[in-house]
């Protein structure tokens, strides 16, 4: 016993080394999860609201930039109304037949402040300033003018954290908007303009140009958020799925404001899909 | 002591504050970071035990953790460098040993034998970090570059530290 003690005494820096290393890895494992930890991470409101002020720095330098995209999206914003009003006069007569509020009111936007951000590694994040008390819960779509930006991971109070679609673990269900076929993009960790759109089979022939927007079968997203653009594909012999690189709608690099998407009819949805298939494994 | 123990909380918080207030924004080109927070464990005090350097390490290295959203990645690399300093300090110790109760810095020693202890260090802090973060071996010399290009980035930077800090301290 004693020689045991002695042992672990005389090599107690391997020891402690071997267990904070330990530790390391289990923190590691636990965040990659999708709700990994809650709290030691940028929507803790200590880390937010330092990160929140470097952000402000760097925000005022960008004003002029972030005003002139503000009152382009209000003129297109502006557009659609009157578009849809005209619409809707339209279709007043089949109006009692199809207004239906829970349908027509199925997403509520909660627009949030962009605090910290990242594009340069391979596990990219984003912290906003909304959280729990907004509304805001993890599983949620963001998007930034219709163009797909991430899904919610972790939420404190005030803060959420978003994973970004620039992160390696990170797969969305997509289609090709012309032909309709589905595919997954998920990106590869090297240039933040382009992601892989992945599992085209080979007798669908993609066209460069054609729109990736995310599809009906998407958990998280509305369906015909833009996503982006086919700018390369390749096809070997043995190949069984196109390569294809989309090119990015969002440029990243760039994000001051995102909405997160609140779909009234998910939870719905989801219980009529447990009730029928079971709870998801 | 009580001394030096304040300094090095000072130290604490200044390198932690400088890594995620400035130079989490500063990265050249996509390819170059700089984690100088690694300076911290690589200038303390010669005889610094290396339980307490770990202990520091994992600590400091949680702190940057929390706000890279990367729990854990950076407390296991800083970690490892301050197991190894030590051992990496006697491997090289020149010739007519080290002054008692010095630092490990380009004061002390000179700058030659100050690149010789830092870079390889950093270089595989970086490069556990990187790794790990990739999540394997899948994109090698894309993460290699990376590797070198930080290397390079936070060595620069730690040796130019030296020559504008150190002044002020002797």
């Amino acid at each position: 016993m004693q020689r045991l003690l002695h042992f672990l005494y005389e090599y107690r820096a391997f020891f402690t080394f071997l267990i904070l290393q330990l530790l390391c890895v289990w923190m590691i494992v636990q965040n990659n999860q999708y709700q990994g930890a809650q709290f030691f991470n940028t929507s803790n409101r200590v880390a937010a609201s330092v990160s929140g002020t470097t952000q402000d720095v760097k925000n005022y330098f960008a004003l002029r930039r972030i005003n002139d995209e503000l009152s382009e999206e209000n003129k297109w914003l502006r557009q659609k109304l009157e578009q849809r009003e005209q619409a809707i006069q339209y279709l007043t007569l089949k109006q009692d037949s199809v207004f239906d509020t829970d349908i027509v009111e199925r997403f509520e936007f909660v627009n949030a402040k962009v605090v910290n951000n990242s594009t340069a590694r391979f596990k990219n994040f984003i912290t906003i300033n909304r959280g729990s008390e907004e509304g805001v819960e993890p599983g949620m779509a963001v998007m930034n003018d219709n163009r797909a930006v991430g899904k919610v991971k972790t939420v404190s109070d005030h803060y959420s954290v978003i994973i970004s679609l620039l992160n390696i673990d990170e797969q969305s269900s997509v289609l090709i908007k012309r032909t309709g076929h589905f595919g997954t993009v998920q990106w590869d960790g090297t240039d933040p303009r382009f992601i892989d759109l992945k599992y085209i089979p080979r007798h669908v022939v993609p066209l460069v140009g054609d729109s990736i927007v995310t599809s009906d079968f998407n958990a998280v997203f509305p369906p015909n958020v833009f996503v982006g653009i086919i700018r390369q594909t390749r096809l070997s012999e043995s190949d069984q799925f196109h390569e294809i690189d989309v090119e990015l709608a969002q440029d990243f690099g760039k994000l001051a404001y995102v909405q997160v998407v609140k779909s009234r009819l998910k939870k719905e949805k989801d219980s009529l899909e447990n009730i029928t298939i079971g709870e998801p494994k | 002591m009580t001394r030096e123990f304040l300094a090095s909380v000072i130290g604490f918080l200044v390198y932690a504050l400088l890594q995620v207030m400035l130079f989490q924004e500063l990265v050249l080109f996509r390819y170059a970071f700089c984690f100088v927070y690694v300076a911290y464990i690589l200038l303390l005090p010669m005889e610094t035990n290396s339980l307490p350097l770990m202990i520091l390490a994992f600590i400091l290295g949680l702190f940057v953790d929390m706000f890279y959203n990367s729990l854990g990645i950076h407390a296991s690399s800083l970690v490892v460098v301050a197991y190894l300093r030590n051992y990496w300090l006697g491997v090289i110790t020149p010739q007519g040993g080290y002054d008692t109760g010095s630092a490990p810095t380009v004061a002390a020693n000179g700058l030659q034998w100050f690149m010789v202890y830092t870079i390889p260090l950093i270089f595989l802090h970086h490069a556990i970090l990187f790794f790990t973060e990739a999540g394997g071996f899948g994109l090698f010399w894309f993460t290699m570059l990376k590797i070198m290009a930080s290397t390079v980035f936070t060595s620069a930077m730690i040796i130019l530290f030296q020559y504008f800090g150190g002044g002020s301290r002797r």
